[in-house]
C-alpha cells in the first residue's frame, strides 16, 4: 500500500441524494467543474452514493482508473464518513485517503439560490480535492475491550439492561444513587394500558438483580470519575455510608421496630412525603437490596450528620449478635475497570410549584401525578384508599394534563406519558371511589399512540370520564372546593368547575445534575436538557463518546415499554462490542516530529490528558499514543510546528483553504 | 457595493458547532451561501495561522466556533481557542484587518438555530465592513 507520497489520482463522486441535493445544486455542472481540477481522474454524479451500487462504483473506479484518493460530496460525514471510508478500503486503498464534503446539511438544505448553492458546492469540493491530495495513510489501532460493563441507574431501564447482559454471561456493575433499585417504576401502582401491577412485573426483576451471580449491585453509590476510552474505562465509584454493614444485615427490620422513635414521624421520600418513616428505615417493602439504612440527619446518635454517640442505641441492641450496625462507617471509594457504560439515570418530575396559578403547595388537595401513584397504590401510605390530606374521600376529581410540558413558559416538548397515566388515574379513581365518582379530564390533545393505547382511551370514555378540551387558566379555592376556571375550546364556552381533588400531570424533565453527570461520561445534552444521542434516527442509543450508551428517560421522556426496548437495544450494542472483542481506535492523534521539536515543553502544559512527556535524553517531547485523544491542543500552539495532528495537519488545512479560495477566485462566490 | 457577497470562513469543531450546522440543515434554516465551513476536531486545534491564512486569501470574516464552556469534548480545548482568538484580535490590525471580522462563539450541538443566526449576523457585519483589502494589500 502506498503511503501518500505518489502522484494523486483523485476520484470525485457527487451524490444527488435523490432530490435532496440535486434539487438545489446543479450536480452535473459541479461534476464538470471538478473534472478540470488538478489530480482529478474521475468525476461523477450519482443518485445515491451510500447505496450498494454507489459504493461499488468507487471500488470499481479505484481498480479501473488506479485511483489513490477519493472524495465523496454528499451528506454529513457524521452520518456516512464510515460508510465511504469502508468503501475506499474495500477498493484497496487506505481509508484515510478519503475526504467527505457535506453538500446536503451545509449546502442544499440551507440555501435556496440554485446558482449560489452550486458555486458553493464547487468551492467545497475544490477544497476537499486539494486537501485529499495531502492525506497520508494511517493505520487504525485495535485495542481489546474489557468485558465488564457499568450500568448507571437502577430504574427499569438500568435493571433490564443489567439483567440482559448478565444473562449473557457478562459481569455487570450496577450503580444506583438511591438506597434501593427500582426507580420511578417501583412507585407506580398499575401500568397502562394493560393495568398490570407495576410491582408484580418489576419486583421479580429487582430480585434477580440482587441474586444474579454476574451482577455487582452498589446502591447508595455514585460514579465520581471516569477515565480512559472505549474498551478501557477506569471508573471511580463513591459508596455513601448506610451505617449498616450490607453483608451482615438480613433485612429483619428489628432495628426499625426498636428505634427510640416509637412512631414514624419523618416524611418518607418513597411515598412522596405522604407517608412517614423513622431515622432507621428501609425505603419500601420490596427494596433491593433488603438492607436498612440510617439517616444521619435524623438519627439521634448523630447531630446534623456528625456522630455524637448520645442515643441509647436500642437498634444496636435489637441487632444483637448480628452486629450489622456500624455508626463509624465511612464513605468508601471503589475503582473498577470496565469496557463499556450504559447511562440510565432517568428523569425527575417537574416541580408543580413553578406554576403558581394551579396552587400546588398552597391548596392541600392539589396533588401531583407521582403523589397520586402512591395514593392509589395498595402498598402506599393509605393502603390504596383515595383519602385526601384532610381525611375526606373525594367525590369529584379533576385531572389536568400538560403541567410544565407543551408550555413555552416551561418545557416546549411533550412528556409523552401523561395522557396515558391521566387516563389510568381516571380508571383507577373510578375503581377506588366507585362509579358515582365524577372525573373531569382537562387536556390539550390526547396522545394515545402506543399499542393498545387508543383502545384504553375508548374504555375510559365508556367508563364515564368527562373529557374537556382546554387546560384550566387557574385553580381557585372557594368554600372548601377547588374551582377550575378555563375555556372549553371545543364548545367555545368558559367553564368554572368545582371539585374536591385536583391531579396535576407534571412533566418529565432532565435531572438537575444531568449537566454534571454528562460531563463525567462525556455526554452532551440537547436543548431540552436530556442527554443527546449520537444520531436521532440511526444511532439513538449511542453517544458522542464511544462505548457510552443511553437507555431510558435520561435521553427523552418515554414510557415503560419504550424504556425497556431501549435498554435491550443498549445491552445489545454493548454485547456486540464485547463479542467483537476489539475496537478500532481512530489514528487521528498527535505526533511530535523529534527533528523539529525544540524542547520548549509548552505542549506538556497544554495537554489535557497528560499524554505528552519529555524525553530528557533526546530533549524532545513525546506523545503517548494510548492516552492521546487527538484534540490538537499541542499542534495548535507548538511554536516550532513540531507537534502535528494526524489528518488535520497544517498542510491539509492550508490546502483546504487554498481550494476554497481557488474556486471562489475562479468561479466567483 | 450592492451585490457584494462577503466570504465567511467558519472553523468549527467536530463535536458541537459542526453538529449544530448539521442540525441547521436538518431544520432547513436558510443562511447566506457564502459561508464556508472547515471542520476541525476541536477549536483547541486551531492554529492562529489558519485564521490569518483565511484572511489573506480573501475572507471577509472568520468564525471560530466550539463547544460551550465546560462542554468541550476534549475537556478544555475551547478555552485554548479563546486565548488564541484574543491574541489574534491584537495582531490582526497589523495585517490591516479590523478585529471585528474575527468572531469566536460557543455553539452547542443542539443549537442549530443559534448557528444559522450567528453566521447570518457575521455575514451582515462583513457586508457592512465591505470587501477585505488584506489580500490585495499583502502581496503574496
Amino acid at each position: 500500500m502506498n503511503n501518500g507520497h505518489d502522484q494523486p489520482r483523485i476520484g470525485v463522486y457527487i451524490c444527488h441524494c435523490g432530490h435532496n441535493i440535486a434539487g438545489t445544486i446543479d450536480v452535473a455542472a459541479v461534476a464538470k467543474y471538478v473534472e478540470g481540477l488538478p489530480g482529478v481522474v474521475v468525476s461523477r454524479d450519482y443518485k445515491y452514493m451510500c447505496s450498494e451500487p454507489g459504493q461499488e462504483l468507487i471500488q470499481w473506479d479505484i481498480k479501473g482508473h488506479k485511483l489513490n484518493r477519493i472524495v465523496v460530496a454528499s451528506c454529513s460525514p457524521l452520518l456516512h464518513e464510515h460508510t465511504f471510508r469502508n468503501a475506499t478500503e474495500k477498493g484497496g486503498i487506505n481509508p484515510f485517503f478519503f475526504q467527505m464534503v457535506n453538500i446536503r446539511e451545509h449546502n442544499s438544505w440551507v440555501h435556496t439560490d440554485r446558482a449560489a448553492a452550486t458555486q458553493k458546492a464547487k468551492a467545497q469540493i475544490h477544497g476537499a480535492v486539494r486537501r485529499v491530495a495531502g492525506h497520508r495513510a494511517l493505520e487504525t489501532k485495535k485495542v481489546a475491550i474489557h468485558p465488564d460493563v457499568l450500568v448507571v441507574g437502577g430504574g427499569i431501564a438500568g435493571i433490564h439492561a443489567a439483567v440482559t447482559m448478565a444473562n449473557a454471561g457478562k459481569k455487570v456493575y450496577l450503580v444506583e444513587r438511591e438506597p434501593s433499585i427500582g426507580g420511578h417504576m417501583a412507585k407506580f401502582d398499575k401500568t397502562f394500558p394493560t393495568l398490570d401491577c407495576a410491582a408484580c412485573i418489576l419486583t421479580p426483576k429487582m430480585s434477580s438483580v440482587g441474586n444474579h451471580p454476574n451482577i455487582t449491585l452498589w446502591t447508595y453509590s455514585e460514579v465520581a470519575k471516569v477515565d480512559g476510552f472505549v474498551g478501557n474505562y477506569k471508573v471511580t465509584v463513591k459508596r455513601k455510608p448506610r451505617y449498616i454493614i450490607e453483608d451482615l444485615c438480613i433485612g429483619c427490620q428489628e432495628c426499625i421496630t426498636n428505634c427510640v422513635y416509637k412512631e414514624a414521624k419523618f416524611p418518607d421520600e418513597f411515598n412522596e412525603g405522604l407517608g412517614k418513616r423513622k431515622p432507621v428505615y428501609i425505603p419500601f417493602a420490596q427494596a433491593t437490596p433488603q438492607v436498612v439504612l440510617i439517616d444521619p440527619e435524623l438519627c439521634l446518635n448523630f447531630k446534623r450528620g456528625v456522630l455524637t454517640d448520645k442515643c441509647k442505641k436500642t437498634c444496636v441492641e435489637a441487632c444483637a449478635d448480628r452486629k450489622a450496625i456500624d455508626f463509624q462507617q465511612q464513605e468508601e471509594i471503589k475503582e473498577i475497570q470496565v469496557g463499556t457504560v450504559i447511562v440510565a439515570t432517568g428523569f425527575k418530575t417537574f416541580d408543580a410549584k413553578r406554576v403558581p396559578y394551579y396552587g400546588y403547595g398552597k391548596y392541600q388537595n392539589v396533588y401531583t401525578s407521582l403523589e397520586v401513584e402512591r395514593l392509589v397504590n395498595a402498598s402506599g401510605p393509605t393502603g390504596g384508599e383515595v383519602i385526601l390530606r384532610d381525611g375526606k374521600k373525594p367525590q369529584t376529581v379533576a385531572i389536568v394534563h400538560c403541567v410544565g410540558s407543551r408550555d413555552v413558559n416551561y418545557h416546549e416538548y411533550c412528556s409523552r406519558v401523561c395522557c396515558m397515566y391521566a387516563l389510568k388515574y381516571g380508571h383507577l379513581i373510578h375503581d377506588k371511589i366507585g362509579p358515582e365518582a365524577v372525573i373531569h379530564d382537562f387536556y390539550i390533545d390526547l396522545r394515545c399512540f402506543g399499542k393498545g393505547y387508543e383502545e384504553f382511551y375508548r374504555r375510559c370514555q365508556e367508563e364515564g370520564v368527562h373529557f374537556i378540551r382546554g387546560k384550566p387558566a387557574q385553580i381557585e379555592c372557594r368554600e372548601g372546593k377547588l374551582v377550575l376556571v378555563g375555556e372549553d375550546t371545543l364548545l367555545g364556552r368558559l367553564y368554572r368547575i368545582p371539585v374536591d381533588m385536583v391531579v396535576l400531570c407534571a412533566a418529565m424533565q432532565a435531572r438537575k445534575d444531568a449537566e454534571e453527570v454528562g460531563r463525567i461520561f462525556g455526554v452532551s445534552r440537547s436543548r431540552d436538557g436530556f442527554f443527546l444521542e449520537e444520531h436521532p434516527k440511526l444511532a439513538p442509543l449511542s453517544t458522542a463518546t464511544d462505548g457510552v450508551f443511553l437507555a431510558g428517560t435520561c435521553q427523552a421522556p418515554r414510557d415503560v415499554p419504550d424504556a425497556v426496548a431501549q435498554a435491550s437495544g443498549a445491552a445489545a450494542k454493548v454485547l456486540s462490542l464485547i463479542v467483537r472483542g476489539r475496537v478500532e481506535i481512530e489514528p487521528t492523534i498527535s505526533w511530535i516530529d523529534p527533528d523539529i521539536c525544540a524542547g520548549c515543553q509548552v505542549c506538556l502544559g497544554l495537554c489535557a490528558y497528560s499524554a505528552i512527556s519529555f524525553d530528557e535524553r533526546r530533549k524532545v517531547s513525546v506523545v503517548n499514543e494510548a492516552l492521546c485523544k487527538g484534540c490538537g491542543s499541542c499542534s495548535g500552539f507548538c511554536p516550532s510546528g513540531a507537534a502535528r495532528s494526524r489528518h488535520f495537519d497544517n498542510r491539509q488545512i492550508f490546502s483546504e483553504i487554498d481550494g476554497l479560495f481557488d474556486a471562489i477566485h475562479a468561479v466567483g462566490r | 457595493m450592492q451585490d457584494f457577497e462577503p466570504t465567511v470562513i467558519a472553523f468549527v469543531c467536530n463535536w458541537c458547532t459542526y453538529t449544530a450546522a448539521d442540525l441547521a440543515g436538518t431544520a432547513r434554516l436558510v443562511y447566506a451561501p457564502s459561508v464556508r465551513l472547515i471542520r476541525i476536531m476541536c477549536t483547541g486545534m486551531l492554529d492562529a495561522k489558519y485564521v490569518i491564512k483565511a484572511f489573506l486569501e480573501g475572507a471577509e470574516a472568520v468564525l471560530v466556533s466550539g463547544c460551550r464552556p465546560g462542554d468541550c469534548h476534549y475537556l478544555n480545548g475551547n478555552y485554548k481557542a479563546r486565548r488564541r482568538v484574543k491574541l489574534l484580535k491584537e495582531i490582526l490590525p497589523h495585517f490591516g484587518i479590523v478585529p471585528e471580522r474575527l468572531k469566536l462563539t460557543w455553539i452547542g450541538a443542539s443549537d442549530g438555530i443559534e448557528f444559522a443566526e450567528t453566521v447570518t449576523r457575521l455575514a451582515e457585519t462583513a457586508r457592512r465592513l465591505g470587501p477585505s483589502e488584506a489580500r490585495r494589500a499583502m502581496i503574496l
